[in-house]
């Protein structure tokens, strides 16, 4: 059997020491019919034919390895340095539990202390919990910390240029409370908070790539006693002035971009970080700096009483495993490319994109409506988007999201991505083939 | 276990004892020790309203967190600054410079339906 | 294990130094907008080999799966088989955009679609869906399909979860972010719920119960299928936890014995890695009644061709595109090659096991019940003056093995939950009695040595009430 390995003489002898004759015997207390049953599933095969069945699988998916990737839209196509995967998947970190024994996990700790520090740096917050599961769910345990601030304030405004995803987590997670969702248009500093709001939300960028600048909507928000929540890129805060500096009292991420694969869309990593203010309101584990009987310095799960495990029904929020290995991934990219490197590659995907949007925004029929963009924009086309889609997929080019796949009332938008990953040569044939295909 | 003579006690644990004309109120040593090494205390704003039985806050240790509960209606007066730099002061003197917040009270006879201080300590000693 | 200390990134860091090296620009460059541009960004500077020499560094200092023998009750612990990682390593996943559209992933839906069908079988059910991300995302997205189902009918009153004092702390969490609040149901003497509080409290506000089973104190629930009489009769349903399920493939389906909804852990009995706090994966599966609200998209096939679709009723979305996807891959490389019969293998010698390492240890550290366990078995640390279950699991980190899990369930005091999972050999679980009963041994004729330990790891226990008074979370440059 594989992974199990005591044999039946083991089983037998073992058996004798506890004073059983059969292994049926351990399992007395169930109810004798629901005992045993059939399970409808087939023969176990050996690792050589399940990996040829799986990659066999694999290789039904269209991929960014095999086409010149233009989609974004929540889930990213960037460069991962080899390193990366290589000290990630070193077993002592893989197969490593959860840092509750502190003595024994100072690897994880420290890497998650350093993570920590890095996406705060980034963020330009105080405090930056260990993970969340996606972008999404940050995003919804973000707004609930907001209201619970204060219960009264029950208005939570959206922007309307928000991932149609990202609205429907959200809706989830708040359909248990008498929370009352509004949306605005364009630029946080439209939200027109009042005294019933309990914060307001800011995509930086927005759904559609556009830029806002944050500080007046920030002002705003805290003139009425609101929160600022702003949900950002975390390759954009390399680049432009971070969410902090502007005023968000939390910011939230989607950290995929950061060291992990698109891999159909998870694990991803969900990034929050607060001011020192909201500490202790946080969700989500945070490592903290402590020191041993010799002084030596050392790193270990702190805070601890907002969790489910001490705090019960009143705990933040429920999370117990959240998603460890990816911050592993995101810490260490974050590490190697350091200072000069995000900002290198942030830098790549800015003036690639501005290329991309340039030379289609110059095709007769193409519009590109953003004013202010970093890696995504939206295209007004003039035939439908899926068609395009459609035809350049086939010819290994995927153009992008065609808007009416979330809503159909929006046939002629594309919403096109381009990173570090894209060539001027690749980016060239996008526009030839958008040419192409609109005559 | 320690019980001050003076003070009158919540069933959770609070105590409640007059001091001019407010009413201070902490947690019982029997509380502190419970609960561990205190790390962080969360009180009340100055100026607000409770009523008798409402949460005014939290205490936190490494392995535990306790809601606080008014033992009596009324106002709160004042809150212990100091458990700011020094949470541990609710663990060395509860009863003592370890108070959590003064109370303007909305009406005095509540103290009566608190356990005086000889029942609390059958209670916990049944515990 | 590495002892000396490491410092940090930024503490490695020197200007102008760079670890990756990208391709040059072949495009123009652009302007940022006025006045956002960002002026500056402290993050480390650290040459290629620093960076694989520090995180090595790090990953010695810790205890592992592949390295150490991790009886965490109610974790599972098992090894994680390396061929999981080959699976989930493929191009065609790794490079697969969840947004490419159906008919370019068939791959990938087909995958989705046959674990789905494959843990529903496992566990009985009608249906399964792989969105949650965690048990706890799990516990939620099945709390809000009771509240949705019981909405439906129009049963506005039932508001309240009831939930045994065993339980994991996720469960009671779980219900409070569902809006529901939470009544404690008592274990009785034997370790099951107390039928007679149960009794008590099924009134016309109960929504449901949530169970572990075998519960957190390693038992089987004997009386689950009245449990779940008793609650269907009073208008109620039935949330199974699926944490322990290593006691039960192929042995039990818990779906068969009124349960309505039930999260599995796949990072639990279905080996996929830890990673040191996730990620996980928490599939949901449930009966008739409930499967139409499962969180969606779900996987489905029609002629032979494999769509994603929202369950009729669905909950909706608790999370980003289709659960955590790479580790989906990983539970049903597992499932396949364990197979039918293997599947059943892992309950028998999960339990053997538990049974086996019980008997050793019972003369000398008191269990709490005395029926026979099932996959983990609860003993209480408290053997000696003056010692309590804390300096036990740390002395037995300077034996070399993990800790086993401390201080749960509540309900028993000084208590050391012990599962020692079926892929461990039998020289391993005489290793780890041997060394339990040294450390008894010890605790009697040389606690001093309970009381300092760990002794063998890079630091010694840490202050963690400084820590939590002045938290310092990030580096700050001093």
């Amino acid at each position: 059997m594989p992974f199990i390995p005591n044999s039946n003489e083991d089983r037998e002898s073992m058996l004798k020491e506890i004073g059983k004759n059969t292994i049926e015997e351990l399992f007395l207390d169930i109810p004798e019919k629901l005992r045993f049953p059939v399970l409808n599933l087939p023969e176990g095969i050996s690792e050589m034919e399940m990996l040829s069945e799986i990659e066999a699988l694999s290789a039904k998916n269209i991929s960014a390895r095999k086409a010149a990737w233009f989609l974004g839209a929540g889930a990213y196509n960037h460069y991962i340095p080899s390193l990366v995967p290589a000290l990630a998947s070193r077993g002592e970190f893989l197969t490593a539990y959860t840092p509750y024994q502190p003595e024994v996990s100072q690897g994880t700790l420290q890497a998650i202390f350093e993570y920590q520090s890095m996406a705060a740096e980034l963020f330009g917050v105080s405090v930056v919990n260990a993970s969340h599961y996606d972008g999404a769910t940050a995003l919804a345990e973000a707004v609930l910390m907001a209201w619970k601030q204060n219960l009264e304030r029950n208005k939570i405004l959206l922007p309307k240029d928000l991932h149609p995803e990202y609205r429907e987590v959200l809706a989830t997670y708040l359909s248990s409370f008498e929370v009352e969702v509004q949306e605005y248009e364009g630029a946080p500093e439209n939200a027109a908070p009042d005294a019933r709001t309990a914060c307001v939300v800011a995509g930086y960028p927005d759904f559609s790539g556009q830029i806002h600048s944050l500080a007046k909507g920030a002002e705003l928000a805290h003139a009425s006693g609101a929160l600022f929540i702003v949900h950002a890129d975390p390759l954009l805060c390399a680049l432009l002035e971070s969410p902090g500096a502007q005023g968000a009292d939390i910011v939230t991420a989607e950290g995929q971009c950061l060291g992990n694969p698109m891999n159909f869309g998870g694990p991803f990593l969900g990034m929050m970080g607060a001011t020192e203010k909201l500490m202790r309101k946080m969700p989500g584990r945070i490592v903290g700096e402590a020191r041993d009987h010799d002084g030596k310095r050392g790193f270990v799960l702190t805070l601890t009483a907002r969790e489910q495990h001490i705090r019960r029904e009143k705990a933040v929020s429920n999370i117990c495993s959240n998603q460890g290995l990816v911050m592993l991934q995101a810490c260490i990219y974050m590490a190697a490319m350091g200072h000069h490197g995000m900002k290198t590659v942030a830098r790549l995907c800015y003036d690639k994109a501005h290329y991309a949007a340039s030379r289609i925004a110059g095709l007769p029929g193409y519009k590109v409506g953003n004013t202010a963009f970093f890696k995504e924009f939206l295209v007004e086309t003039p035939v439908p988007a899926e068609r395009i889609f459609e035809k350049l997929a086939k010819k290994s080019v995927v153009p992008g999201l065609p808007l009416s796949r979330y809503d159909s009332s929006r046939p002629k938008e594309l919403l096109v991505c381009v990173t570090e990953m894209n060539t001027k040569a690749e980016i060239d044939r996008l526009v030839e083939l958008l040419e192409e295909v609109s005559a | 276990m320690s019980i001050d003579a003076n003070a009158r006690y919540a069933e959770s644990h609070e105590y409640a004892r007059i001091d001019g004309a407010a009413v201070v109120c902490g947690i019982s040593d029997h509380a502190q020790a419970e609960l561990g090494d205190i790390v962080f205390i969360e009180l009340p704003a100055v100026g607000k309203s409770l009523k008798k039985g409402e949460n005014f806050g939290t205490v936190e240790s490494v392995k535990a967190a306790s809601d606080l509960y008014m033992p009596i209606s009324g106002t709160i007066a004042e809150v212990n600054d100091a458990l700011h730099a020094d949470p541990a002061l609710v663990n060395r003197e509860p009863y003592g410079a370890g108070w959590l917040i003064k109370i303007t009270p909305a009406d005095l006879s509540e103290m009566d339906k608190l356990m005086d201080a000889k029942t609390y300590g059958k209670t916990i000693g049944e515990e | 294990m590495n002892l000396a200390p490491e410092k940090l990134i930024f503490e490695l860091s020197s200007k102008g130094r760079v670890g990756c090296a990208l391709p040059k620009s072949d495009v123009p460059s652009y302007d940022l907008p006025s006045g956002l541009e960002r002026k500056e960004l402290n993050l480390p500077e650290v040459d290629e080999l620093t960076v694989v020499r520090h995180f090595t560094r790090l990953s010695q200092k810790n205890y592992s799966i592949d390295t150490q023998y991790y009886p965490l009750g109610s974790c599972t612990m098992k090894y994680n088989p390396k061929a999981n990682e080959v699976a989930a390593s493929f191009a065609g996943w790794k490079f697969a955009h969840p947004l490419a559209g159906d008919v370019s992933s068939q791959g990938a839906i087909e995958l989705i679609y046959k674990l789905q069908d494959s843990l529903a079988e496992i566990g009985g059910f009608e249906a399964a869906s792989l969105q949650p991300a965690a048990g706890a995302h799990g516990e939620f997205s099945g709390v809000l399909m009771i509240r949705n189902y019981l909405r439906d009918k129009g049963e506005t009153k039932r508001v309240k979860m009831l939930i045994p004092d065993s339980a994991h702390g996720t469960n009671p969490a779980s219900c409070t972010m569902a809006g529901f609040i939470t009544q404690t149901i008592p274990s009785d003497k034997k370790g099951n719920i107390d039928m007679k509080a149960l009794k008590a409290a099924l009134d016309d506000t109960v929504a449901g119960i949530m169970i572990t089973n075998p519960n957190t104190l390693g038992l089987f629930e004997t009386n689950i299928e009245k449990i779940a009489r008793l609650v269907h009769r009073a208008g109620g349903l039935v949330y199974g936890d699926g944490a322990n399920l290593n006691a039960l493939t192929g042995v039990f389906k818990p779906g068969l014995a009124g349960i309505d909804v039930m999260h599995f852990n796949l990072h639990k009995t279905f080996s996929t890695p830890h990673g040191g706090g996730g990620p996980g994966a928490g599939m949901v599966a449930a009966g008739k009644a409930l499967a139409p609200y499962l969180p969606g998209p779900v996987a489905v096939r029609k002629r032979g061709r494999y769509r994603l679709s929202m369950p009729e009723k669905s909950i909706g979305r608790v999370k980003l595109f289709y659960g955590n996807f790479g580790v989906l891959v990983r539970a049903y490389a597992y499932i396949r090659m364990m197979g039918r019969d293997g599947l059943r293998r892992i309950a028998e010698n999960a339990v053997l096991n538990a049974n086996y390492l019980r008997k050793k240890l019972e003369g000398t550290y008191p269990l709490k019940y005395t029926r026979g366990c099932m996959h983990e078995f609860v003993a209480m640390g408290d053997i000696a003056p003056g010692i309590h279950t804390l300096d036990i699991a740390k002395r037995l980190i300077d034996y070399g093995f993990h800790p086993p899990t401390i201080y749960f369930p509540l309900i028993v005091p000084e208590a050391l939950m012990i599962e020692p999972t079926e892929t461990e050999n039998r020289e391993t679980l005489d290793a780890f009695a041997e060394a339990m009963l040294a450390i008894a041994e010890e605790a009697r004729t040389r606690p001093e040595l309970l009381h300092a330990a760990p002794v063998t790891t890079p630091v010694g226990r840490l202050d963690e009430v400084a820590a939590a008074r002045c938290p310092v979370l990030c580096y700050r440059g001093d």
